[in-house]
């Protein structure tokens, strides 16, 4: 097998140093009646080629080249092609966590720079090296503020992603944490007068998500008031990290649970991602994951380490602050990159372009169907009902190689024939034309046929 | 180093020293020399009530945690702000770097501790290992 | 250097600075392309809310970027330079084409939400790498949603907590052998169970004896670790499952090891009622640097009603869907359906090997760990003389005599051009060298990594200050850990 280094001649070399006289020798305490006396049953080995064809196939059947207006926590951006020329060098790709300093200052230095740079777009103190993705992220930021408070109830707005919230649910539970849920208003935002009655003298925290699972950005000072008021902390999830280009983050927030998928890593259907925690100095102690700090070497040299290791498993063990071993890092390294090479000047631009994308987009679709929740300022979702069933208009758009925005029917029953539609830099006018004319089209088909209806009934 | 003979010892290596009616808590010498350096005490609040034979905190070094037994029950009156900025002053000098005072509930608990001789015995026989 | 290493030698490396010391205003790496629709007053749609400033962002242009990663890549170890005999983490190499098909359009770029219909592609490499993780572990049924082997422990016990609950009594406590990896109680502690030791015997494996004295039905389950940290093989595996089975409990597997078993022995035929693998361990997924990871939990038939949602179906016309409907569920464990991009890769490693490269790789690693055993023992002192699979455990105690300890030792082995092996681990023998090579080393590599740790040995009798004083060719040494820890610094700060 291509993949191993030695030859019959090694083996029975090593076999001889060893004392044993087969390598089944090396696996008799393996009891026998355990031993596989057999073939395993997978496909045979292929060439290099074969593999190739056979994901090539794959990949046919997954519509490959088809535009998107899907978003929902994850975005289709440019990935500028340096990304991958840089991380597909072998001493990242394949390097180890960097636990020994002196081998992996490439890894520890990076890391550094990323929680800087997540520092100054967030508004916060510290950032950690990476979680799994912002669904997890949100969820150990939410157990982290249960633990800074010492208080054991949470109250989450239901314009947070749903399936962050059914994360939260999972880890919430068997800790035996109420979670309640507030509703949205008619503009998309956090019911303020709801959340004010939700929170008692047990509540942790405010889990709310800024722009929320809509596009809608929130009112995240009256928020933090409310929540500081009664001793609760306020966690800002962040999905859409281009955001963060163009409207101010959420300072007042405790902890920011992020999602940067955005900066430069692949939809990939679903994975991996890359979830960051960022906070104040004063709770770094409470944070999970990793940590890079700068430091000396003993000729005063400046270098990185893994720091505040105490919190983490491998020492703590049954009392850490999380079990989170293995994180993000490569895909961290990405993120590092895509927010190095747009900058302070490019990110704001890029944000701009997907406001601007959005902003048309919205408008034309409003002209035939209803956008909704549009008295707050929105980034690059926008939420339209339509009279026909949006499973049927996208199904049509689909024939034109472009998925249409997600039916929201499954996650919000009461918001009917709505659907969730994202805009960024890579969204063409001709995309957009398109299906806002295919739902023109099903509004026109669909009204004349209801007011004949109501005529009827007449 | 020697011991101070007007404190008690416990095994899990705490010193106390009290007049009575008020005590004051640290780690010993052995304690910080198996620790190595210092990087921070985990302390309870002022005023939060603490357990014989239960831990009160912890306190790290680079790669380990060791958790901190109350020598005695009785409830915090003041903690050591100085370890926030400095726990190095504990590897310099365990016996006057004290963590926290407290007032004590039962000060008949301290005649079950270890006096500085004993201590000391204890020590040498676990240093032996 | 004293003696003579043929592995590496000292080389120049350029020096780099932060990338926000080279940054200043103008300099740009990025464009975009003119906008095809309207441009937008942005306070307008914003107001309030609308960002002005980006602070300290850099500003710099494309080739400065790439030299700034370009160097610091080269100040890492990596697989592709070396071995890593680091223990329980499988460093074996990670084949290219992995990444060539990962990257593939219709993969890299399929939105999770995007319709059943034009995702049969990934669904298609969800089942078949589902199915052959199944025929490797003799198991029922997986999910691939957890992102790491934590992550994958943490699903595990959900779904033993939901099995314990349906039957009734949720059980409070989780057996766990002092020489368990971290994980498995900070895992059972974050799942709300009590941890329970569960003390090695004298050759180093579980004390049936004390086990069945612990076993009781108030605990869920026993997590272990097969082969176990010190690469030995649980010979009484077979009585530990039924001893835990004929209390009512589980028996969780921690999957790091299975680089001893794949193709020679089935967890799910030993007993086993659970357990997580770790992709970028056994199956070559890249560990760029921390991760990401991937940790499937496969599972008995038992465990079923309780898998994360959503479950790949098949449905009757034969095309592949999302199951949400799964009434006892434990729950989501993280947004859409786990790291595909690792999917992908583990994939494309099990059809590279088919089920004779699969034997051959496990033989192979299992050949290697014991060959280096062999050129070690007497050398350093073997604490368990059980035999090892795929990876054995030394330790310092014969160089502890000079005041050298395992750490000096490892950062000494630097000097050599390797990676150290895993130190202080498993907390079961003191001054630990935990060593797997993997089945990817050369039998050059090894006589090296063996000439090298011989040499380090006969440097702590004759001039141990060297071996104290190490990495002495690195560009950093001895970094300062307790002024880290005292005085963190996590970012960089622009001078005032």
């Amino acid at each position: 097998m291509r993949y191993l280094p030695k030859s019959t001649a090694d083996r029975e070399a090593m076999l001889k140093a060893i004392g044993a006289r087969s390598i089944d020798d090396l696996f008799a305490p393996i009891p026998a009646e355990y031993r596989l006396e057999r073939d395993l049953k997978v496909p045979r080995q292929m060439a290099e080629s074969e593999i190739v064809d056979w994901f090539r196939e794959r990949s046919r059947e997954n519509g490959d080249g088809h535009a998107t207006f899907l978003g929902a926590g994850a975005y289709y951006h440019y990935r500028p092609v340096i990304i991958d020329s840089l991380i597909s060098r072998g001493e990242f790709l394949t390097a180890y966590t960097p636990y020994q300093a002196e081998v992996s200052q490439g890894t520890l230095q990076s890391i550094f720079e990323f929680q800087t740079m997540i520092c100054e777009l967030t508004g916060m103190e510290v950032a950690n090296a990476s979680m799994y993705d912002g669904s997890t992220a949100a969820a150990e930021a939410v157990m982290m503020a249960v633990r800074l408070t010492g208080r054991r109830s949470v109250v989450i707005a239901r314009s947070v992603h749903p399936e962050y919230r059914e994360v939260l649910a999972t880890y919430a539970h068997h800790q035996g944490l109420p979670l309640a849920a507030i509703p949205f208003t008619e503009n998309g935002r956090l019911d303020l007068k709801a959340l004010e009655q939700a929170i008692t003298p047990e509540t942790a925290c405010v889990l709310i998500q800024s722009p929320n699972f809509f596009g809608t950005i929130e009112d995240v000072t009256s928020i933090a008031e409310i929540a500081h008021k009664s001793g609760a902390m306020l966690v800002v999830s962040i999905a859409e990290a281009v955001s963060l280009g163009i409207v101010e983050p959420p300072c007042q927030a405790d902890i920011i649970a992020m999602e940067a998928q955005s900066f430069g890593v692949p939809l990939g259907f679903g994975g991996p991602y890359c979830g960051v925690i960022a906070t104040r100095e004063q709770f770094v102690r409470q944070m999970p994951g990793r940590l890079v700090g700068q430091t000396t070497d003993r000729n005063g040299k400046r270098g990185f380490v893994l720091t505040l290791a105490t919190r983490e498993q491998h020492i703590r063990r049954e009392k850490a602050t999380s079990n989170i071993c293995t994180n993000q890092a490569l895909v961290g390294l990405m993120v590092n990159i895509f927010m190095t090479i747009y900058g302070k000047v490019g990110l704001r631009e890029l944000a701009k372009q997907n406001l601007a994308k959005t902003a048309y987009a919205a408008q034309q679709f409003g002209k035939h169907a209803k956008v909704l929740f549009s008295g707050a300022p929105r980034f690059n979702e926008f939420v339209v009902e339509t009279s026909e069933d949006p499973y049927a208009i996208n199904s049509r758009i689909l024939g034109h190689k472009i998925v249409g925005g997600l039916p929201l029917e499954k996650f919000y029953p009461e918001l009917g024939n709505a659907s969730l539609w994202c805009c960024t830099e890579m969204t063409t006018r001709t995309a957009i034309d398109t299906a806002a004319g295919i739902v023109a089209e099903s509004e026109r088909s669909v009204k004349p046929s209801k007011e004949e209806v109501e005529e009827v009934a007449r | 180093m020697p011991y101070p003979t007007d404190f008690k010892y416990t095994k899990e290596h705490e010193w106390i020293k009290s007049d009575g009616k008020n005590a004051t808590i640290g780690i010993t010498d052995y304690a910080q020399g198996s620790l190595g350096d210092i990087v921070f005490v985990e302390l309870p609040k002022t005023g939060s009530e603490i357990t014989a034979g239960k831990t009160f905190g912890s306190v790290e070094s680079v790669k380990a945690v060791s958790d901190l037994y109350a020598p005695a029950s009785g409830t915090v009156t003041e903690i050591n702000s100085a370890l926030a900025t400095a726990p190095e002053k504990i590897n310099q000098d365990a016996h006057s770097a004290w963590l926290m005072k407290i007032t004590l509930t039962d000060p008949g608990e301290l005649n079950s501790l270890l006096s500085a001789a004993d201590y000391e015995k204890f020590v040498a026989e676990e240093g032996g290992h | 250097m004293k003696h003579m290493t043929r592995k590496a030698t000292r080389h120049i490396s350029q020096n780099e600075g932060l990338i926000f010391e080279k940054s200043s205003a103008g300099k740009a790496a990025w464009k975009l392309p003119p906008l095809d629709v309207p441009e937008v007053d942005t306070s307008g749609l914003l107001g309030t809310s609308e960002r002005k400033n980006l602070g300290n962002m850099p500003e710099v242009s494309e080739i400065e970027i790439i030299r700034h990663f370009t160097r610091l890549s080269t100040w890492n170890y990596a697989i592709d330079l070396g071995m890593y005999p680091l223990g329980s983490c499988t460093m074996k190499y990670n084949p290219r084409v992995n990444e060539v098909v990962a990257r593939l359009d219709g993969l890299a770029n399929a939105h999770p939400y995007q319709p059943e219909k034009i995702s049969q592609g990934a669904m298609r490499i969800m089942k078949s790498l589902s199915d052959c993780l199944l025929e490797i572990t003799g198991m029922d049924a997986i999910t691939l949603q957890p992102a790491a082997g934590a992550h994958g422990e943490l699903t595990g016990l959900l779904m033993v907590r939901a099995y314990h609950q349906s039957k009734g009594v949720p059980r409070k406590k989780i057996l766990i052998p002092d020489s368990a990896h971290g994980t498995n109680p900070a895992t059972a502690a974050m799942v709300g169970y009590a941890v329970e030791n569960l003390k090695s015997n004298a050759a180093g494996m579980v004390d049936v004896a004390a086990l069945e004295a612990q076993m009781n039905e108030d605990v869920a389950a026993l997590m272990l670790t097969n082969p176990n940290t010190l690469g030995v093989f649980e010979q009484d595996i077979h009585k530990i499952a039924d001893l835990m089975h004929a209390k009512g409990g589980l028996l969780y597997m921690d999957g790091a090891n299975m680089n001893a078993l794949v193709g020679k022995v089935r967890p799910g035929d030993f007993g086993v009622d659970l357990m997580h693998l770790n992709l970028h361990k056994t199956f070559s997924t890249p560990h760029g640097g921390g991760g990401p990871g991937s940790g499937p939990v496969a599972i008995k038939k038992i465990l079923e009603p309780f898998l994360p949602t959503p479950v790949v179906i098949t449905k009757s016309d034969g095309t592949l869907a999302f199951e949400y409907n799964w009434p006892q569920t434990v729950g989501r464990v993280r947004a859409f359906y786990g790291n595909f991009g690792m999917f992908v890769r583990a994939l494309a490693y099990i059809l590279a090997n088919g089920p004779d490269g699969l034997r051959q790789t496990t033989e192979d690693a299992v050949l290697n760990a014991n060959y280096i055993r062999k050129g070690l023992e007497g050398v350093y002192d073997l604490p368990y003389t059980t035999p090892s699979m795929h990876e054995v455990v030394f330790s310092d105690k014969l160089q502890a005599k000079k005041g050298v300890k395992t750490m000096d030792l490892a950062k000494r082995l630097i000097d050599y051009g390797f990676h150290p092996y895993t130190t202080a681990f498993p907390l079961i023998v003191p001054g630990a060298l935990m060593i797997e090579p993997t089945e990817s080393e050369s039998k050059e590599e090894m006589d090296l990594f063996i000439e090298s740790m011989k040499s380090i040995a006969e440097e702590v009798e004759e001039d141990p200050q060297t071996v104290l004083d190490a990495p002495h060719n690195t560009r950093v040494s001895r970094l300062d850990e307790v002024a880290a820890a005292r005085k963190p610094v996590l970012r960089w700060k622009p001078a005032i």
